[in-house]
């Protein structure tokens, strides 16, 4: 098991490296500082302006090999400050990356968490229900509301809901944050209601099969021999056994818990990573927007290697050698 | 501009696309599963196979333009544009000046007298621009998301997937690394790098939401193509001195073929959602419906409202993904009920 992990952990570790491997092909290599500074000055600056603009933000140095110092180059920066969470300061306005990243967790984590744990909760129990009456018009309905939520694009939840609820009917405030927590339940109220049914319809179809797959096995119907009730057995032995595809599901979902809802907080005034990410798009923010794809996919491949160990947890069978 | 110009190209394109689908028609017409695929196909899902026909129909008509016959008179730049066959629909100078409502005969505005009174059946944009044209010529760049981004998915994907499931050994593990390493970076961050690296424009937009799709299809080829070489009528095959190329493009290639369907039709209605989040995001395709909900999303805050440019757009968007979701949900019934799993 400890040889497993440590082998899963070095693979995921080759795979970072991969990751960067990528993110200076295409920040360093692909698109040349010069073009950078040109996309973040302006088309028409000055070309003293432009090469000021590149020796300011260290784009200057060379790429692959330095003869003078060999430690002194863009690779070897590029690396060096993604592996120590070193991230430099921002291509838009200076500020300090690693602060700003810190700072935006919170409100971020406050939004996400609570349409994650509701969500997961909401999907499965209702999908339970769905598939308890399989073959029926309850199903049927079921999965063609699925269909119908997933085929609306998430613009229009967020529009919808900010038009319906925040303006005709006013219960919440159309937008906005603030850290005071009594304040902040109110202005999180209406992205979180809209972050869950955006996600639900995916996720009830997701959920309706895995477990109309497991109610075709031998055991449900050995268990349905031995006299169990057929709320018992989609409580205890369907839930049970779906438990991999559903653990697959939630602990990939998890990096965006941090990352955020680049929509719904840019939407919803919340001074999350999802905004700074907007921020970062709107003002040609290249060393932010490598920081956060670089945090991203970190926490995806940790979240990866925490779903095959647990795997081994929740069943048995699965041996890790 | 370069070579060619781009009506033409566009012209050229829709020759190629008719030509290709009259040829794949009659492939499948010669074989018996795919032409029982196909009826059992518009047997369970009428309705929205009109639709979608109804929108490429749409589409096409909007990728054949010609120069001429348009324009006000007198202007030359208005006329040396070429205009679509659903360009042509429309008069050329059927334009106001700002917003107006569906069939009025004044400006939202101000009110002042139309030039169309009671012609616009949706009403107009900020720029005066009749909305049902606008949401008509939404058809041809959803479809073209689509189209385009399986073009680059769909090759891809079936290159890198069969020769790491077929050969094995160094070339599935470089195959599966850089997999995992694309796999790895949530996607819409690693979409948005990308084109904030490759610049916008349609062509940027779908190679990047290509080089971000083949990932999942890849995966799944190459586990098909994992269990289609050890059975025996490839083995025998190969024991009949078939070239590897041989044996992969008789024996393993048509084998996967309806795996490439069913992605195609599952691919295509994600492809254009996330266009919509990119077009909030100020870096989509111009001219989308996603753009057209972007645009239209801050007039609901005013009072008298103007709906009739929201709603003509996402309705155009629901009822294209909505038809798409359907007869996806049905072609993978027919053609595959167990190798793919749903959602992710």
């Amino acid at each position: 098991m400890l040889a497993y992990i440590v082998r899963r952990t070095a693979y995921g570790f080759v795979v970072v490296l991969g990751v960067l491997l990528l993110l200076f092909a295409l920040f360093f290599l692909y698109a040349e500082p010069i073009e950078m500074a040109r996309r973040a000055v302006g088309e028409k600056a000055p070309p003293e302006v432009l090469e000021q603009w590149v020796v300011n933000h260290g784009y200057d140095k060379p790429t692959w090999w330095n003869s003078e110092s060999p430690g002194d180059t863009m690779l070897v920066d590029h690396f060096r400050s993604m592996l120590t969470f070193d991230f430099g300061r921002s291509d838009a306005d200076d500020s300090p990356i690693l602060e700003r990243i810190r700072a935006g967790m919170g409100p971020s984590l406050s939004l996400t968490l609570p349409i994650f744990t509701v969500g997961v909760l909401l999907g499965v129990g209702l999908s339970l229900f769905v598939a308890y009456f399989r073959e029926t018009y309850i199903d049927r309905m079921g999965v063609v509301l699925c269909v119908l939520g997933m085929s609306l694009s998430i613009l229009l939840y967020i529009i919808g809901g900010q038009f319906l609820i925040g303006k005709m009917l006013r219960w919440f405030p159309i937008s906005g944050f603030d850290a005071s927590p009594a304040v902040m339940l109110r202005f999180l109220a209406l992205p979180v209601l809209v972050g869950l049914a955006e996600g639900l319809g995916g996720s009830i179809r997701f959920y309706r099969t895995v477990f109309i797959e497991e109610t075709g096995r031998d055991y449900v119907r050995t268990a349905r021999a031995k006299g169990c009730g057929d709320g018992r057995i989609m409580a205890r032995h369907v839930l049970h056994n779906a438990m991999i595809p559903i653990l697959t599901r939630v602990v990939v979902s998890i990096p965006f818990l941090f990352t955020g809802s680049l929509l719904l907080e840019s939407f919803f005034g919340i001074p999350g990573l999802g905004s700074m990410m907007v921020d970062a798009i709107h003002g040609n923010d290249f060393a932010t927007l490598r920081a956060m794809v670089y945090i991203g996919a970190l926490l995806f491949i940790a979240a990866q290697i925490l779903t095959d160990i647990a795997y081994t947890l929740v069943d048995p069978r699965v041996r890790l050698a | 501009m370069s070579l060619v110009e781009p009506h033409v190209l566009s012209n050229i394109v829709v020759a190629v696309l008719l030509g290709g689908a009259v040829a794949a028609f009659a492939i499948a017409r010669r074989s018996d599963l795919w032409s029982q695929a196909g009826r059992e196909l518009i047997g369970r899902r009428p309705i929205a196979i009109g639709a979608i026909a109804l929108f490429v129909s749409v589409a096409m008509l909007d990728s054949v333009a010609w120069v001429g016959g348009g324009g006000a008179a007198g202007n030359v730049l208005e006329q040396s544009r070429p205009r679509s066959v659903v360009d042509r629909m429309f008069a050329p100078d059927f334009k106001e000046k700002s917003y107006s409502a569906p069939l009025a005969d004044i400006e939202f505005y101000g009110g002042a007298d139309l030039s169309h009174p009671g012609s616009h059946l949706l009403g107009t944009d900020i720029l005066g621009r009749d909305v049902l044209h606008l949401t008509l010529k939404g058809a041809r760049v959803a479809l073209l998301i689509g189209g385009l981004t399986s073009l680059i998915v769909i090759p891809l994907a079936l290159l890198m997937g069969i020769s790491a499931g077929y050969f094995g050994g160094r070339i599935d593990d470089i195959v599966f690394f850089v997999v995992s390493t694309l796999a790895s970076i949530p996607t819409l961050l690693l979409l948005i790098a990308l084109i904030m690296v490759l610049g916008h424009g349609p062509v940027q937009v779908c190679v990047a939401m290509g080089v971000t799709g083949w990932v999942g299809f890849c995966r799944i080829v190459r586990g098909e193509t994992f269990k289609l070489r050890e059975l025996d009528y490839v083995q025998a095959a190969r024991a009949l001195g078939v070239s590897e190329i041989g044996i992969i493009l008789r024996h393993i290639l048509p084998n996967l073929m309806h795996l490439v369907v069913i992605t195609f039709v599952l691919l295509f209605s994600g492809l254009v959602l996330s266009e919509a989040i990119l077009a909030y995001l100020g870096i989509g395709i111009d001219g989308s419906w996603g753009q057209m909900i972007d645009q239209a999303r801050d007039e609901l805050a005013r009072d008298p409202i103007i709906w009739w440019n929201l709603v003509a757009a996402s309705t155009a968007l629901f009822a294209l993904i909505l038809s798409v979701n359907f007869v996806g949900d049905a072609v993978r019934d027919i053609l595959d009920p167990k190798t793919l799993g749903e959602g992710e």
